[in-house]
């Protein structure tokens, strides 16, 4: 169920939140309808406000692109209560009480045994391994979002010249750690799974471990950004295993 | 803390669970928890525990476990024919069982998922907060995974029950289910199907988990003019998408966010009928107004909270 508003159809960020339900104790706040850095800024930044309300019966928040899920007790909290919540945020958004995003860097070993692919990217585009390294480690990425996996990172803005299919038939594991590319997109799995990712490289950092005090270092609306690293010092770094 | 079970039949797909993690899905770890929630509830408290205390979750067929320690335990859920020692036991109320005592439970004949709590819970470590199982990314309950032949399950300490427990009532499950569900979030996408989506029975394929139940019925197609698929945005339990194919997925408890259109939502008091589907089983929705669900789950609560108060009564000391 849409909730019609009228809109400014140029800019694909909306003037006004919209809201759609999903279900008796759900629903979700889109504010706009693009894969957009200012309208997934606004997804954060409302989110971060969202957190620090002390509103009573919202059970659970998950932002993602453009939008905000909102899991609430109908008993204690109805839409129409979270719909004037969320525009009350709207004028705490320049406010101090958004902590800053960070840039967090992720060392990685291209190449070789960790990056089994990079070869296949660079002929794909015509370009050498080299070029694919320093293409990649270039610029930071903004995370998003976050899903499919504990962890894994849906990142923006990957360099058309290392746009690559995925592979035809997925590796049947691919090792915890592994950076790849997948068509327009470049990511990494926090954990071993099976995936047709091309694989470029690997980070000896445990983007995911469920056992220690913060399991993950990174949160949507972070960036990361890549940093070429040798095969030794991946060894050193997977040995003290910190982050 | 004390050994309670020693696993000589795992069953396919037996794990612990409790209420789920929560704080975590933003990171892409689903809540997970028990399946159906109510049938967990209960057994949790025939047994005298708090309602949140971590259980076995049974699915589709029995282990065999033999007892090594006295505790109460209540079975609840689907109707697999538990046994102990052989002898048949009822479900959805308090047994007292003993040291060397031999609990089996079959094939499900009705219903999916069967709970078996005990006294002071099942004990594990929690993980980010819960003991749950999510073995989609190796984490809660036994290192992560399912029961195994050779586990032994541990419980927690608890006093045990002055007098057994037993429900007024339990709910019966058929092969027939009838699903109330809401249009949304995306109805939009499906204004030309809507109608065929209420009218058809689907049939729940063997591709049912705790990620999701893959339906099978008539292609569900989406309006000429709405897109292929979203951009992903957050999953809740219930939400039944529409893939390319037109086939439905009714999401439950493993999942965090997705890309693809839902045409409507499943309501809270109707989820434990999912959680107790099971491949073969025929579902038929019905289609109500968001104003409609909210007065149903008004009086389901009142009906939980009444029953739940029923079955915690202030033991006599």
């Amino acid at each position: 169920m849409t909730q019609e508003t009228i809109d400014n159809k140029t800019d694909p960020l909306y003037r006004r939140f919209r809201i759609r339900i999903s279900g008796d104790r759900a629903m979700v706040a889109e504010y706009g309808d693009a894969i957009d850095e200012r309208i997934n800024e606004k997804v954060r930044a409302v989110t971060e406000l969202l957190r620090q309300s002390t509103v009573k019966g919202i059970d659970l928040i998950l932002p993602s692109y453009r939008s905000i899920g909102i899991c609430f007790d109908p008993l204690i909290i109805s839409i129409s209560e979270i719909d004037n919540l969320l525009s009350g945020l709207e004028s705490g958004l320049d406010t101090a009480a958004i902590p800053e995003a960070r840039t967090v860097e992720i060392p990685v070993c291209y190449g070789g045994e960790h990056g089994p692919d990079i070869d296949f990217v660079a002929e794909h585009n015509g370009i050498d391994p080299e070029e694919v390294i320093r293409i990649h480690s270039a610029a930071p990425y903004r995370i998003f979002t976050i899903g499919f996996a504990p962890g894994f990172f849906y990142l923006g803005g990957l360099d058309p010249r290392l746009h690559t299919p995925r592979m035809e038939t997925p590796r049947a594991m691919v090792p915890a750690g592994s950076v790849g590319i997948a068509e327009t997109q470049t990511g990494a799995y926090p954990i071993d799974s099976p995936g047709g990712w091309r694989i470029i490289g690997r980070t000896p950092l445990r983007l995911f471990d469920a056992f220690r005090p913060e399991p993950f270092f990174y949160q949507a609306g972070d960036s990361i950004r890549f940093m070429p690293v040798s095969p030794e010092t991946y060894r050193h770094i997977e040995a003290g295993k910190t982050p | 803390m004390t050994s309670l079970f020693h696993t000589h039949v795992s069953g396919p797909f037996t794990t612990i669970q409790d209420k789920g993690r929560f704080g975590w899905v933003h990171m892409g770890v689903p809540v997970s928890g028990a399946m159906d929630d109510f049938a967990y509830t209960c057994a949790n408290l025939l047994v005298g525990n708090r309602k949140d205390l971590p259980a076995l979750e049974i699915t589709l067929s029995g282990p065999e476990l033999e007892v090594l320690d006295a505790a109460d335990i209540a079975v609840t859920g689907a109707d697999m024919a538990l046994t102990v020692n052989g002898e048949p036991a009822p479900r959805w109320q308090t047994i007292r069982v003993h040291p060397g005592d031999r609990i089996a439970a079959q094939m499900a004949g009705s219903g999916c998922r069967a709970y078996l709590a005990t006294t002071g819970g099942i004990r594990v470590p929690k993980v980010m907060g819960s003991c749950s199982t999510y073995a989609g990314a190796n984490i809660g309950g036994l290192d992560g995974r399912p029961l195994r032949a050779g586990d032994v399950v541990e419980r927690g300490d608890g006093e045990l029950l002055g007098k057994p427990r037993r429900m007024p009532w339990f709910p019966l499950y058929s092969p027939e289910i009838q699903i109330r569900a809401i249009p949304g979030p995306q109805d939009d996408f499906f204004t030309e199907s809507m109608d065929r989506f209420f009218e058809t029975e689907f049939t729940v394929t063997d591709r049912a988990n705790r990620m999701g139940y893959r339906l099978e019925g008539p292609v569900i197609e989406r309006d000429a003019d709405a897109p292929n698929s979203i951009i992903s945005e957050a999953s809740f339990p219930g939400n039944i998408q529409v893939p390319p194919d037109g086939q439905p997925i009714i999401l439950m408890l493993e999942q965090t966010i997705g890309g693809y259109a839902k045409i409507a939502t499943v309501i809270t008091p109707d989820l434990f009928r999912v959680a107790q589907a099971k491949p073969g089983d025929r579902i038929r929705f019905h289609r109500i107004s968001l104003e409609a669900a909210g007065e149903i789950y008004a009086q389901w609560n009142e009906l939980l909270t009444e029953l739940y108060g029923f079955l915690s009564p202030k033991e006599k000391g």
